[in-house]
């Protein structure tokens, strides 16, 4: 509170305008749970402010209470110094805020100059709003950096692109307030650093950038100024450039958090998994796996680096029995079926293959059911789980339970429903549920992919406490810094194929970057 | 087949694809607004009642059809306040709505009428009259052109001009309206309707009660062709409409197609009564199922890929 006050002075007393937007005192309970708890932060004109915060530390409600979504219990938002009322998203709108959502609210199969009038539109009929449109965009993308071609359709976009035309929606709606919630969380790197050259376009242009996001190289990188939310509460305002990122790790979990893996060299044994020309052809005959080898020993990690969609996701199936291809996989030596009854993932589990697969809420968890149903899955016919015929569900719970303790999740309630946890809590349910069978092969799938930062530190510590048991683990991610930070070999994917192979150790992002571009300067 | 023949059969399919057109524009507007509209059937029947009671009371064509379209219009409100204000399950809302109709239509007009679920014959000002086109009879004469003009094109009563008249108008609101933008938008992504400061319930409301006013002339239009109402008149039309709409991929010229195809089933098994093939006789039960036949084909998914509006069926449920 007190540096809130300070640093808020200061920038008034720099700039001599009042900030661009001020919260005073804003309080918002759910029931019993105060999701935010008298929040008072302001944001100067022109600057980018960084809100780093916990899942569930209140950062979205607030940004909902910005927008219109929620009304406030108490206190009063300010924009340009002028108390603002903000009862719906239009009013928002009015008052010039844009808002880019995590999960994009996009119509898929209308044209990008279609998504960028939706709701704004100059009349009721549409050719001279999108003659207008059309014009605006044109001026926009030059502006800002911000190409898009208005006649795709939104659905044969990029994740990047798709992006661009949300912050284009909220300038052609006049937006000097934008407020992004965890905009990288879908970008490869280069992508990022392209929305990072579009934010400082913006700043120039004397626009106000607010950035939701829990990773902190990005903070560190981009914000003028952050504030550190926890438990509803907002626990700092401080200057980035006075700040570190372990202080700021603190200030959001509440104690010391350790950043980086810590980790002994790894000693690889036996060779687990060999993988041999590897083959998928999907439903639409695109080769999706283009003759992919590698091989993997007990008690190592393997890294599979690049960017989403480069057959990763069908490396991970086919090896967890999801998918079918052809070439050659031995596991202990043993081939595995990759085609008929034989290849499924039942019979992958019973041959000791464990798989946290990358979208848990697809893949990993049934999220209308609860907990102790979701710890069954793939293992409900262990003798353990049964009595007769009927499902020991008694004793399921009380393993259940145990997991959950063991694993740190929060609240460890095995009958609440799994959409009911966290992030994080979900991850380690799946979690609990997969690397307590003793498996000799784990595959991983982004294994923190919206999970928060105390949540990362206990999973990393799992995954290399399993490695150092001497299991073999295959980690896919398109975090390139979880793949340095755990991994003991780093492999890249570029286009259904391995580019190369690295040592963490000998390599750095922009070599691994360039890879995942599908550049290899060694080899050539 | 002589040339006459033809002509009669597609004047028929014309005839018989009015309602069933009608009522798959009914279900565009709804579906493309995200709400799967199942009760087309029963909203169809109590205004083909509606139609035939107050025509016939009234012995005004006019006042009945106003009564089928508030009537329909209603049963489409309960079903927007069940499924979009209550965000209950829009299929259950939707057979819900058909029972109703089906039982109340046959209690009400047996207490009123004593017909055993009838209404009384229509007289002449509580029907709608054939429209004669200019020129149709001094045409009739020109070979080939003349009966196509005369027959096929001029002398159908109002409702069905109005129902071909709808296709284009339906395609112009869609494609070049801002109505139309946003309700194609709301059927497929509602939050970002949602976001952009537009009221999604608003629009889905506005959808159902155009789904109201189509099926309520799709009604009166059977009531009048028939000279009255008979129980169950519909007979699965609102069905055949979804079906025709899901074959249209939701889309209303795609629609005029399909209705066409389905109203010409309907007439060549209305007008064979059996066709020999060789020593083969079908018989004419499957000529008149041919329609049905068809449904359950579309329905079964052997005619290509048809994408439904993406938020179809959800309610909408704002989140965070």
């Amino acid at each position: 509170m007190e540096l809130t006050h300070k640093s808020g002075r200061q920038e008034t007393a720099a700039h001599d305008l009042p900030p661009a937007i001020e919260l005073r005192g804003i309080s918002k309970a759910f029931g019993p749970v105060q999701a935010n708890k008298d929040i008072n932060f302001s944001v100067a004109k022109g600057t980018i402010h960084g809100i780093i915060g916990e899942n569930g530390a209140g950062k979205s409600t607030l940004m909902s209470i910005l927008y219109g979504f929620y009304k406030a219990d108490a206190g009063e938002v300010l924009i340009n110094g002028q108390t603002t009322l903000i009862p719906d998203s239009q009013a928002a709108i009015s008052a010039g805020i844009g808002m880019v959502f995590q999960h994009f609210k996009l119509v898929e199969n209308f044209t990008v100059l279609e998504n960028v009038i939706l709701g704004a539109e100059d009349g009721a009929m549409l050719r001279p709003s999108l003659a207008k449109a059309r014009k605006e965009l044109t001026r926009l993308a030059k502006e800002y950096e911000l190409n898009v071609n208005p006649d795709t359709l939104v659905e044969e976009l990029s994740v990047g692109h798709k992006q661009r035309v949300e912050i284009l929606k909220a300038l052609y709606r006049h937006a000097d307030i934008l407020i992004l919630d965890e905009p990288t969380g879908v970008l490869t790197p280069a992508e990022a650093d392209h929305l990072f050259r579009i934010f400082d376009g913006l700043k120039k242009q004397g626009k106000t950038i607010i950035l939701i996001t829990h990773k902190l190289r990005e903070i560190m990188d981009i914000t003028d100024t952050v504030s550190v939310m926890r438990r509803g509460e907002m626990t700092a305002t401080v200057k980035t450039s006075e700040t570190s990122p372990e202080h700021l790790a603190e200030l959001m979990v509440g104690r010391k958090v350790l950043l980086e893996v810590s980790k002994t060299p790894a000693r690889p044994g036996a060779s687990v998994l060999e993988v041999e020309n590897l083959r998928v052809v999907d439903e639409d005959k695109v080769e999706r796996l283009k003759g992919v080898s590698l091989q993997l020993r007990a008690g190592e990690i393997l890294g599979i680096a690049g960017v989403a969609g480069n057959g990763q996701s069908e490396l991970l199936e086919v090896l967890a029995g999801m998918q079918t291809a052809t070439g050659s996989v031995r596991l202990n030596g043993q081939e595995l079926d990759l085609t008929g009854a034989k290849s499924d993932a039942r019979t992958r589990r019973k041959k000791g293959i464990a798989h946290v697969p990358e979208d848990r809420h697809d893949e990993g968890l049934i999220l209308e059911f609860s907990a102790w149903e979701n710890i069954a899955f793939g293992y409900e016919d262990d003798p353990a789980y049964n009595k007769g015929m009927l499902m020991d569900n008694a004793a399921l719970r009380a393993e259940t339970h145990a997991k959950m303790e063991r694993f740190d999740v929060r609240p460890p309630h095995p009958r609440l429903e799994a959409k009911n946890f966290s992030g994080g809590n979900q991850q380690k349910i799946v979690l609990a549920r997969e690397i307590e069978r003793n498996p000799d092969l784990l595959l991983i799938g982004q294994p923190t992919r919206g999970v928060d930062i105390g949540a990362i530190e206990f999973i990393h510590q799992r995954i290399v406490e399993l490695r150092d048991q001497g299991k073999a683990i295959l980690l896919v991610s398109v975090e390139l810094d979880e793949i340095m930070s755990l991994s003991d070999r780093i492999a890249v994917m570029f286009d259904g194929q391995i580019m190369g192979e690295r040592r963490p150790e000998e390599t750095d992002e922009k070599e691994l970057g360039l890879l995942m571009a599908g550049i290899n300067r060694k080899a050539n | 087949m002589d040339f006459l023949t033809l002509i009669q059969i597609l004047d028929s399919t014309v005839r018989l694809a009015t309602p069933l057109l009608l009522a798959c524009l009914a279900g565009l507007y709804s579906e493309r607004a995200g709400v799967v509209d199942i009760g087309l059937e029963g909203k169809m029947l109590v205004a083909a009642f509606l139609a035939g009671a107050v025509s016939y009371v009234t012995g005004s064509v006019w006042l009945g059809m106003l009564a089928a379209i508030a009537g329909s219009t209603a049963l489409s409100m309960i079903h927007g306040l069940a499924s979009i204000t209550f965000r209950g399950d829009q299929l259950i809302s939707g057979v819900a709505l058909n029972f109703l109709a089906a039982g109340l239509t046959v209690v009400v007009g047996q207490a009123w009428f004593g017909l055993g679920g009838r209404t009384p014959s229509l007289s002449n000002g509580g029907r709608f009259e054939p429209i004669t086109l200019p020129f149709a009879d001094a045409v009739a004469d020109v070979p080939v052109l003349g009966p196509i003009y005369e027959e096929l094109i001029s002398g159908h009563t109002l409702l069905v001009y109005v129902a071909f008249a709808l296709v284009p108008l339906t395609w112009w609101v869609l494609y070049r309206t801002r109505f139309g933008l946003r309700l194609r938008a709301v059927g497929e992504n509602p939050s970002a309707v949602d976001t952009a400061g537009i009221s999604v319930v608003r629009l889905r409301f506005t959808a159902l009660v155009i789904a109201g006013v189509l099926c309520g002339l799709a009604g009166a239009y059977l009531a009048t062709l028939a000279a009255g109402f008979v129980k169950d008149m519909t007979a699965g039309r609102g069905y055949i409409a979804l079906a025709a709409l899901i074959f249209a991929k939701w889309r209303p010229w795609y629609a005029l197609s399909a209705t066409l195809l389905f109203g010409l089933l309907e007439a060549i098994g209305n007008r064979y009564q059996s066709i020999e093939i060789g020593a083969f006789e079908i018989p004419v039960q499957f000529m008149q199922a041919l329609p049905y036949i068809l449904t359950v084909v579309i329905l079964a998914g052997f005619v290509g890929k048809a994408i439904p509006p993406r938020a179809g069926g959800s309610p909408y449920v704002k989140e965070r």
